[in-house]
């Protein structure tokens, strides 16, 4: 029931916003998270954006996640 | 960056499992707490590629299922009032009551409405100036913020027939009055995602502090979970019990200030029923005397009569994380999810649902 999925930014009016969720156009509520931008991916749960998504942590995740692959490879 | 394909890359995946199983020397029971790691689990395999020194089990973090029977009673009392439209997220629809579910009221007649959003309920308010909408306010601190602004949407726009029936519930609190029952030994917690999103990771420092439990706050993709897991063994392995956010992309320490503003403007913590576990202090939400005007127990008079549980049906222990779905006589014969018979068939994040539609489980 919690659950919230990414969803791109791309019109912003006033406390809403269109936004694309895997290929199809939403309308959602910007209420509780009022300095979101347009281009900005944010977590949509019930039709609201409950946070903004950090593009940055998200790459550092990864390349964390990939020295870990790298490491179990070399160790075989 | 998509946020969620690159979340589930086979290749960093196997890195992940291979690590896990280089660094778990000690055994250790983990919590999954919320409903939507329990699918995620269960979708992908994750405890039939963990080590056996690691045990899952799945908690209370299902809003449907954790739903007192007598609140869902009244809810369907509610129902059985000329004027009022009910308006609910879908989940809710099938669940059954001490006499009957909100889908069979719907099919005697009863104006029953799936919502997406409590924005599609405020406009049915709009559009249906002589009824009473209904929203029926289910749901844990993820949701609870968007419930708080649709009373405040209704308020600025001047929404007089716009209710709702307040069942939330708080976390923290209830994973509280598990640990303190003791029926369950836990090593590891990993936290809800979403929850977090909203409140941070803070509020679950009580555990790791009083308890000695490590705590990890997961996101809900299947690389985000072994991440999870993989830092649950390097705490326990390294002796330490602290608050770690392993989806940082999502969840900020702080959590998001202007829901917990909303939440806290509209709603004060009271006393809550949970299914199996009983009442525990502070880990529901109540309207606050400014808003009680949107307050649908005390706008109309219903009388929904003594509820009780179906008999044989093991939910509550379930929630509790003291049985699993397997030591059900029920599951998968008299209950199903076509047939459920208690509200963890019914939601598509309880542990009965996860464990029949997925299986292979029981080993694990």
């Amino acid at each position: 029931m919690c659950l919230a999925i990414p969803a791109l930014i791309k019109v912003i009016e006033d406390k809403e916003a269109e936004a694309e969720i895997g290929g199809i156009t939403r309308r959602i509520s910007l209420w509780l998270t009022p300095e979101a931008r347009v281009g900005d991916y944010v977590l949509v749960h019930t039709g609201y954006a409950i946070n903004i998504l950090d593009e940055e942590e998200a790459a550092e995740t990864l390349s964390l996640l990939e020295e870990i692959a790298g490491l179990a490879e070399e160790e075989g | 960056m998509k946020f969620v394909s690159e979340f589930r890359r086979s290749e960093l995946a196997e890195g992940l499992i291979s690590q896990i199983h280089r660094k778990s020397r000690t055994p250790a029971r983990f919590m999954e707490f919320c409903g939507g790691h329990t699918v995620t689990i269960f979708r992908y395999g994750i405890r039939q590629v963990l080590p056996r020194t690691l045990d899952m089990v799945s908690g209370p973090g299902c809003p449907i299922c954790v739903t007192a029977n007598a609140d869902l009673d009244k809810a369907i009392a509610l129902s059985q009032i000329p004027e009022v439209i009910i308006a609910t997220f879908g989940d809710m629809l099938k669940v059954p009551g001490s006499r009957s579910s909100l889908q069979e009221v719907k099919a005697d007649g009863a104006d029953v409405h799936t919502v997406y959003s409590t924005m599609d309920a405020l406009r049915m308010a709009e559009e249906n100036p002589t009824k009473s909408v209904v929203f029926l306010g289910i749901g844990f601190e993820t949701t609870a913020p968007t419930i708080a602004a649709s009373i405040l949407q209704a308020e600025e726009k001047g929404i007089g027939n716009y209710y709702v029936l307040s069942m939330h519930k708080l976390c923290p609190p209830v994973l509280r009055a598990i640990l303190d029952s003791g029926e369950v030994k836990l090593h590891g917690l990993i936290c809800p995602g979403h929850v977090s999103a909203i409140i941070g990771s803070h509020p679950w420092e009580f555990i790791a502090r009083d308890y000695g439990i490590p705590c990890v706050v997961s996101g809900f993709e299947p690389l985000d979970i072994l991440q999870c897991v993989d830092m649950l063994v390097d705490q326990i392995e390294n002796g330490e019990s602290r608050v770690e956010i392993a989806y940082r992309r999502g969840v900020h320490p702080e959590g998001n200030q202007q829901a917990l503003r909303l939440m806290e403007q509209v709603f004060e913590p009271c006393p809550t029923q949970w299914r199996g576990i009983g009442e525990v202090p502070d880990s529901g939400l109540k309207l606050r005397k400014k808003y009680q005007h949107f307050d649908a127990e005390l706008a109309f008079d219903i009388d929904p009569g003594p509820a009780y549980e179906p008999v044989g049906c093991i939910c509550g222990d379930i929630l509790r994380g003291v049985k699993t779905p397997a030591d059900c006589q029920l599951f998968g014969k008299a209950c199903t999810p076509e047939h459920p018979v208690g509200p963890c068939m019914v939601s598509s994040e309880g542990s009965c649902s996860a464990y029949y539609l997925y299986g292979g489980g029981f080993e694990g």
